[in-house]
């Protein structure tokens, strides 16, 4: 295939306007095809499972002409390293990884947030190690909570195309530009197939702008003569200590003027469905879909529950859980990991979280059948 | 670069400080102020906060000193010793995580390609023994192995100044130091030869008690870089501090290691030498 002549559009008319076709596709490929109308510059990968094949597909546009520069580096520290090198130097990147690959790319994740740099990042979450497993998990997700990155979490393939998308409006606001990593758990999403809505391949989103961030582009062709873009705060004194502070407070504010650009972008931090109801269960990413179904069985039964379903898991949408939970005598948090990271976010930020219960969790690999989630409810109020 | 975005409007020049007018007016950006007339000009590193006869730091301001165009040159470092100047330098300057430098510098290299096409932007890392051969020697080699247009400056004091004078993998064998208690047990690491063998067009091993050669080095290097693909250059830069050695000793140090392992060598593939050649 060859390379389309494509029109760049603003973020709200790809997003919203511009009139949608039906399509039949796995994660991976909805993640091509969001970068395809992405306008990205650059993209660099390295194999892990399940997120090459995504990596793949990114390849073969670059292969197409749609991005200017692709390769595949020698592991995830160095792919998370090359791609904040792209980033300084003006343009608009793209890079995924999975499980084991988040790791080894740990140390890069608060670089790119304390750098501002507006990366996007798709997460392909799965197991760790050890035992060993390749399985679908979202783990990983539990350990970036503080690395400064704007975290989503897509229920969907359709999500994930329009996340990854909302994600670069976002990123890219001169008052936020921090990194955003967009979360799917693996498999679950990435391998199989689902009818998406795609705007059409011949418009692309604008070229990002580097002059309009906040930091100076690194491309000495920005004032002042000359750029020290990480400049030396570790010395012993007192400015050298608020200077540090103030930085790190300005990102965490940048994340929280994110929110409005969120609300814009991708519709808000969290939908809820039945906020009345007594019992409501707390999800994200797929979860959220075994939830749904939950609630089904659930009505047959006639029971009423409601479901609030979080976008983004940073910021954490804390005080809009609480409205929307507010009337529920029972929070239920399935999830798939062992930890139970978001049940954890909820409880801290809900009163009476005794209210909270936490679970069920499946891991491991293995799936959540929606009785696992009705059972659990049906124990609590019997 | 546009030299007009850094000239200040008449009006305000006054109330610039003098180091900054200076800088503009007498400094390294303006032409014919090279390496050759070191002393006589604004340099792009006066002030550091590097110990009293610091190799590194001699080595960075000779090398600063020898860039050809320092306006236009973008150094990727590390956490480290060499950041104490770097990050004073006069120069576009970003250090992120310990060992990433030549990754960082690939992805650096390729947007700017990609940006400002046909310009030449020099993409340096300049970077200690640690930094290059031991926690990112990965991503040296691979950048080297990818043929990616960039510089590597290796500033080889022998071992973890910052932290205290640990061995590192440039330290000589039988050394005692920090965290070799009872002596290094293998060699230096060939890093000269592998850059040869990883695909670096031109490569040079050079003290910092010889400057003219140092600067002719650098010079070569990010020329070469821009036009061909990866260069290497290794400056061996003694630490008087962790060798607890007197600081007035540094180019003494230097001058004996000349003598023995750390005597200039170059060397120059067959296509670098045509490239040089027709400049001549």
């Amino acid at each position: 295939m060859m390379l389309q002549q494509q029109r760049e559009v603003d973020a709200e008319y790809l997003l919203f306007q511009a009139k949608r076709e039906k399509a039949f596709l796995t994660g991976s490929e909805a993640v091509a095809e969001a970068i395809k109308r992405a306008n990205v510059d650059m993209s660099v990968g390295y194999p892990i499972t399940p997120q090459s094949e995504a990596m793949q597909l990114i390849g073969e546009l670059y292969q197409m002409g749609y991005l200017q520069d692709y390769y595949r580096a020698e592991n995830e520290f160095a792919v998370m390293a090359s791609i904040h090198g792209a980033s300084l130097g003006g343009g608009r990147v793209f890079t995924s990884t999975s499980g084991p690959g988040t790791l080894r790319a740990m140390e890069m994740f608060p670089v790119w947030a304390g750098a501002r740099q507006p990366i996007v990042c798709a997460f392909m979450c799965r197991g760790l190690s050890l035992p060993p497993s390749i399985q679908p998990e979202n783990i990983e997700m539990g350990m970036l909570l503080n690395t400064g990155m704007i975290m989503l979490h897509a229920e969907t393939v359709q999500d994930y195309f329009d996340m990854i998308l909302g994600a670069y409006a976002i990123a890219e606001q001169p008052e936020v530009h921090l990194p955003i990593g967009v979360f799917a758990d693996g498999f679950f999403l990435t391998h199989t197939r689902e009818s998406v809505t795609l705007p059409p391949s011949d418009i692309k989103l604008k070229t990002y702008n580097p002059s309009a961030a906040p930091v100076p582009c690194f491309n000495s062709e920005t004032p002042p003569l000359r750029i020290t873009r990480d400049p030396l705060l570790n010395k012993s004194n007192a400015i050298s200590y608020g200077a540090n502070a103030s930085w790190h407070q300005e990102i965490l504010s940048a994340s929280i003027r994110s929110k409005k650009h969120i609300n814009r972008y991708i519709g808000g931090s969290l939908e809820t469905e039945n906020p009345d109801a007594g019992i409501m269960i707390v999800a994200s990413g797929t979860a959220v879909s075994q939830s749904r179904e939950a609630l089904r069985i659930l009505h047959k039964m006639g029971i009423r529950a409601g479901l609030v379903k979080i976008k983004t898991i940073r910021p954490f949408p804390g005080e809009e859980l609480a409205a929307a939970t507010a009337r529920a005598s029972l929070i239920l948090v399935p999830e798939f990991n062992a930890e139970g990271w978001l049940s954890r976010e909820v409880m801290a930020s809900l009163d009476r979280n005794s209210r909270v219960v936490s679970g069920p969790r499946v891991f491991g690999g293995m799936t959540m059948p929606p009785n696992l989630i009705v059972n659990e409810i049906l124990s609590r109020i019997s | 670069m546009n030299t007009w975005i850094n000239k200040p409007t008449r009006a305000l020049e006054e109330f610039l400080q003098t180091e900054y007018q200076n800088l503009l007016g007498n400094g390294p950006f303006s032409e014919g102020n090279g390496f050759e007339k070191l002393g006589t000009y604004k340099e792009i590193i006066e002030e550091h906060s590097h110990c009293a006869g610091c190799g590194v730091a001699l080595g960075i301001r000779l090398a600063m000193a020898a860039l050809p165009s320092p306006k236009d040159t973008f150094i990727v470092g590390t956490p480290g010793c060499s950041f104490f100047s770097l990050s004073q330098a006069a120069v576009n300057y970003s250090n992120t995580a310990f060992g990433n430098q030549n990754a960082v510098a690939s992805g650096l290299k390729r947007m700017l390609s990609i940006r400002h096409p046909g310009e030449a932007k020099d993409v340096v890392v300049l970077v200690g023994d640690g930094g290059i051969a031991d926690i990112g020697l990965d991503m040296t080699l691979h950048s080297w192995f990818r043929g990616e247009k960039i510089t590597t400056i290796m500033v080889d004091n022998e071992l973890y100044g910052n932290t205290g004078g640990q061995e590192s993998g440039m330290s000589p064998q039988g050394r005692i130091m920090n965290m070799a208690p009872t002596g290094k047990k293998f060699p230096k690491i060939p890093i000269y030869d592998m850059a040869k063998q990883s695909g670096c067009c031109y490569t040079a091993k050079v003290a910092v008690s010889n400057p003219k050669a140092l600067a002719d080095s650098v010079r070569k290097a990010i020329i070469l870089a821009r036009e061909i693909g990866p260069t290497y250059v290794q400056i061996y830069t003694p630490c008087p501090t962790n060798l607890k050695v007197p600081s007035h000793q540094t180019l003494k140090m230097a001058r004996e290691a000349e003598k023995g392992y750390y005597g200039f060598e170059e060397f120059l593939s067959s296509e670098g030498e045509k490239f040089l050649d027709a400049m001549r």
